[in-house]
């Protein structure tokens, strides 16, 4: 019964229309969500296996309350995204619907069975269904050259994790001796691989969860990717790497102190430049994957938190790394995939991605637009919305270290995050307010529309999980409260200590407060204007009587200060003309790009250096059929003879 | 309950008293007679009472802007303790939700000045963005370090913790903590050496200009707005530079209320003695006043 909704989600795909897929993913999703929930309240899951004639032992499918996290976002994300596409990619329209319209299902059931397998055979198979479903989804616009070069760094970034993985389960099957998934705590991490197979998952799982310095592949992969293959990519498969690791952490009992600094140092990395990066990005999807880089570090500053605290006995840094963690993992997949959603009914309207040909796209879309302000203060983290509440946990737990430890390491992550939310104040101001207020920048702008139903209602749902989430944050803690006594091996006495120090009831008072304060002040003020005399007209120009949209601020200019002082990870890249004379001649230009320190600077000359020494190797690649098979004889050979 | 009510009173009636006081040190200084002591109160009466007039590009947001940023501060109001009383809402971990809801008030500000679409107002809001961003860990800091001084994670016991013994204990840390928040207050309060409030030219300003188009009402909110965040950061700074607390209740609420008073004469003070910084130097003055914090942190922890 708990798992009806998983062969729903899997058998579907016919692609004799859109409609009905999306209705067979939507049942699905529903089922999905109701089994979820009957678990939540505590019916135990049956243990799926299923009967196969592969070597690699029973293939068992089960779900602990650490999938159920997963799961949740998941099943959500899925059936608003089957119905938005519907609408953003009609088949009538575009030819490659039936082909996304497969892959999305594949790919939806693929992380489904990625959170449920419980053998390594398994999950190694589902994790590569899931890859090149994500592959076939993202170059859905196969005809552009830019989508093929991202595509094809996407292959690379996911197959090199590939390799890291097939390492990590080899030798995790050295160890164990099988392919089943290891008891949680039973493994002991002196074994002598055991920092192998940590730092392989870290690699593996790391690049797909775009942890840095491995999300290389991901700003370009979402930005070229059709708008909900973006949310599903950004707000639900990012997160199977978040999985990847936490199961594979979940089997060593008492793991060295050392893998959660090197979890927390890397999560605060990727924290600090993603959110850097999305701050000089004038591409609007290019800008929200980067913010996704920064998200990801959030939740892995909660991992290592948590595995910090495990190895200092610190009970309070356990429950509030995981607690956070969690939590904005279920957040991020909602206000994600709110605004990557967003970021397609613009599209859709404008027909451009770059955020500084918009602007005034508030008038013109009175739905869109309060949605995704909503998505922007909840990923910025700001109380009433949903996105505080996880940043409140690590907060307190950061806090609570700096008044207790004796060396408190961990409290510098309080102001840490605090740079973050201020870089996501600068981003989000930024990518709100160039769109959607102001005078247009473009024609394009001018003609803005809204969308239909079909893609607004999905938005309108996510919203309203974000605001719902926001003020009774008691919702959210006990979804996850199961999950951190699994994971962190812990008594509820004392979860129920430490989660005493963080507000979750006075919050949702504090919330309330604020919003109906914001009503009366607000009916006040507006009671106030209609019984005084108004009038309308043109925007102070400061003296200047004839404005034009073209001097309004852009997007670059707005965050260009902020980039000048964070020179050191984004480097800006301007080329100036040479000035002869008081005024420069015509056809001169200035150019400013934004490149990205960690990619431009140290990855692509690694590369180019490893490139030049791979192309000696291209000479066993002819493209000769016959000699392929010899090498496949000739490596069987070299095996038996070595075994023997 | 006295208390209570004493706190909203003064909470919400005190704040433009300090703005007529910064008037009238600066006025002083410069030889002139000054205007009197309440006229922002009589600024503000007036707005209220005048029509409005709306930029044809704007939206409801910049009709929401300012409220927004006014309950923000108000409700930040209401966490803090003031003049060794506890704040009428207090919980444990209120500090965090007191340093975003400034975060989210400047995220309205910031939106409702590039809603005009004006030039000059991006040029503000994007200058407010990235000074208070860098503003930002020095608040956190300073709320670590104090939190690890009174052993709390409510603000009432923080702020009301420091005590002459402490002073006396770790003065240098707590030195080095009142010149961060005092750099802080006056960055996030748009005061020289950040920003001059009667600067006459746009291009140079930062918060002002945020708000050149809003206008009767609304700027009256605006005012007020920025006269309550003045108190409410003056009030924290004052709760740690003034570790005296005498016991009786209406003799401490006559204490802060002069504490506030030569606050507002101090920034009257340096405003007028000091020159604004060049734009390119303010990142400089504001990372200098974390490491400041970082200071005072890594000073307590022996």
């Amino acid at each position: 019964m708990a798992f009806s909704g998983v062969p729903g989600l899997a058998l579907h795909h016919p692609a004799r229309g859109q409609r009905i897929a999306a209705f067979f993913v939507v049942i699905a999703s529903f089922l999905g969500e109701y089994a979820v929930i009957t678990l939540l309240n505590g019916s135990t899951g049956a243990v799926y296996q299923i009967d196969w004639p592969l070597p690699f032992g029973p293939a068992l499918l089960s779900v602990d309350q650490l999938s159920i996290i997963f799961l949740l976002p998941l099943f959500l994300v899925a059936g608003c995204v089957s119905v938005y596409s519907v609408a953003y990619w009609p088949a009538r329209k575009h030819s490659s619907a039936g082909k996304l319209t497969l892959f999305l299902g594949i790919f939806a059931a693929a992380m489904v069975i990625v959170v449920m397998a419980r053998n390594s055979v398994l999950f190694i198979m589902a994790w590569e269904v899931m890859a090149l479903s994500a592959y076939f989804l993202l170059t859905a616009e196969q005809q552009s050259a830019e989508v093929q070069r991202v595509g094809t760094v996407y292959l690379i970034a996911t197959h090199t994790g590939t390799m890291a993985l097939l390492a990590m389960f080899s030798l995790l099957r050295g160890t164990i001796g099988t392919f089943e998934f290891p008891l949680s705590h039973s493994l002991s991490p002196s074994v002598p691989v055991a920092s192998v197979i940590i730092i392989t998952a870290l690699i593996g799982f790391g690049g797909k969860a775009g942890l840095m310095p491995l999300h290389f592949w991901m700003p370009g992969a979402h930005a070229n990717a059709p708008s909900h293959v973006s949310a599903m990519m950004s707000g639900v498969m990012l997160k199977m790497g978040v999985y990847g690791i936490l199961r594979t952490l979940s089997f060593f009992d008492a793991l060295p102190v050392w893998v959660g600094w090197l979890i927390l140092l890397l999560g605060a990395w990727s924290a600090i430049n993603g959110i850097a990066l999305a701050a000089g990005q004038r591409d609007l999807k290019r800008l929200l994957a980067c913010s996704s880089i920064e998200n990801v570090g959030i939740i892995f500053i909660g991992i290592g938190l948590a595995l910090v605290g495990m190895q200092l006995q610190a009970p309070y840094l356990v429950v509030c790394g995981l607690f956070g963690a969690f939590i904005h993992i279920i957040n991020h997949g909602l206000f994600k995939s709110l605004l990557f959603l967003g970021s397609g009914v613009l599209i859709h309207a404008v027909g451009t991605r770059e955020i500084d040909r918009m602007g005034g796209l508030a008038r013109r879309m009175p739905i869109t637009s309060p949605l995704f302000l909503v998505g922007s203060l909840a990923i910025c983290g700001l109380p009433p919305l949903n996105g505080f509440v996880g940043e409140l946990f690590l907060y307190v737990g950061a806090i609570t270290d700096g008044i207790v430890a004796p060396l408190p390491l961990a409290a510098l992550v309080a102001p840490v995050l605090a740079l973050v939310g201020g870089l996501a104040v600068i981003t989000f101001v930024k990518l709100y307010g160039i769109i959607f207020l102001g005078v247009p920048r473009s024609v394009e702008a001018a003609h803005g529309h809204e969308a239909t139903p079909a893609m607004t209602v999905p938005m309108v749902l996510l919203a309203a999980g974000c605001l719902v989430a926001g003020l009774a944050p008691v919702l959210l803690v006990r979804l996850v409260t199961p999950a951190v006594a699994l994971y962190g091996d812990l008594a509820a006495p004392v979860i129920a200590k430490v989660t005493s120090l963080v507000p979750i009831v006075p919050l949702t008072i504090a919330n309330i407060l604020l919003v109906s304060l914001f009503l009366v002040i607000g009916t006040a003020y507006l009671l106030r204007l209609r019984r005084l005399p108004r009038s309308r007209g043109a925007t102070w120009g400061c003296g200047y009587l004839e404005p034009t949209a073209r001097m309004q601020y852009t997007g670059t200019s707005f965050s260009e200060m902020a980039i000048n002082v964070l020179g050191a990870i984004v480097a800006p890249n301007r080329r100036k003309p040479r000035l002869a004379a008081a005024f420069p001649p015509a056809g001169t230009r200035f150019q400013y790009t934004v490149t990205e320190t960690v990619l431009d600077r140290i990855l692509t000359p690694i590369f180019e250096v490893v490139g030049l020494a791979f192309s000696y190797l291209r000479r066993v690649q002819h493209g000769q059929l016959h000699i392929y098979v010899l090498y496949i004889f000739a490596t069987l050979c070299v095996l038996m003879f070595w075994r023997n | 309950m006295t208390d209570i009510i004493i706190h909203c009173a003064v909470a919400l009636l005190f704040p433009p008293l300090l703005l007529g006081v910064i008037g009238k040190t600066k006025a002083a200084f410069a030889g002139r007679v000054g205007a009197p002591y309440f006229q922002p109160y009589y600024d503000l009466i007036k707005l209220f009472r005048k029509g409005s007039v709306f930029s044809e590009t704007t939206s409801w947001v910049f009709r929401a802007g300012p409220v927004v940023t006014l309950s923000a501060t108000l409700i930040a109001g209401l966490l803090i303790p003031l003049g060794h009383h506890d704040a009428p809402i207090s919980f444990s971990g209120d500090l965090i939700l007191f340093a975003y809801l400034f975060g989210l008030s400047r995220f309205f500000t910031t939106i409702a000045a590039l809603d005009t679409g004006s030039s000059f107002e991006g040029m503000g809001a994007a200058r407010e963005v990235t000074f208070s961003c860098l503003a930002e860990p020095t608040l956190f800091f300073t709320l670590i370090t104090l939190a690890r001084i009174s052993k709390s994670l409510t603000l009432s016991d923080i702020l009301t913790h420091p005590t002459p013994m402490i002073w006396l204990a770790s003065g240098a840390s707590m030195l080095l903590l009142a010149g961060a928040l005092f750099i802080t207050l006056l960055a996030e309060n748009s005061r020289i050496p950040f920003d001059d409030p009667n600067t006459h030219l746009e291009l140079t300003m930062i918060h002002e200009v945020m708000v050149l188009d809003h206008s009767g009402p609304a700027f009256g909110i605006i005012l007020y707005g920025a006269a309550l965040k003045l108190f409410v950061l003056g009030a924290v700074f004052v709760n740690v530079a003034l570790p005296f607390a005498t016991g009786n209740a209406l003799l401490d609420w006559a204490i802060f209320i002069a504490a506030m008073l030569s606050l507002a004469m101090t920034i009257g003070i340096v405003e007028s003695v000091m020159a604004r910084l060049r734009m390119t130097r303010i990142p400089q003055l504001l990372v200098g006043a974390t490491i400041l914090s970082a200071f005072a942190l890594m000073l307590v922890l022996r």
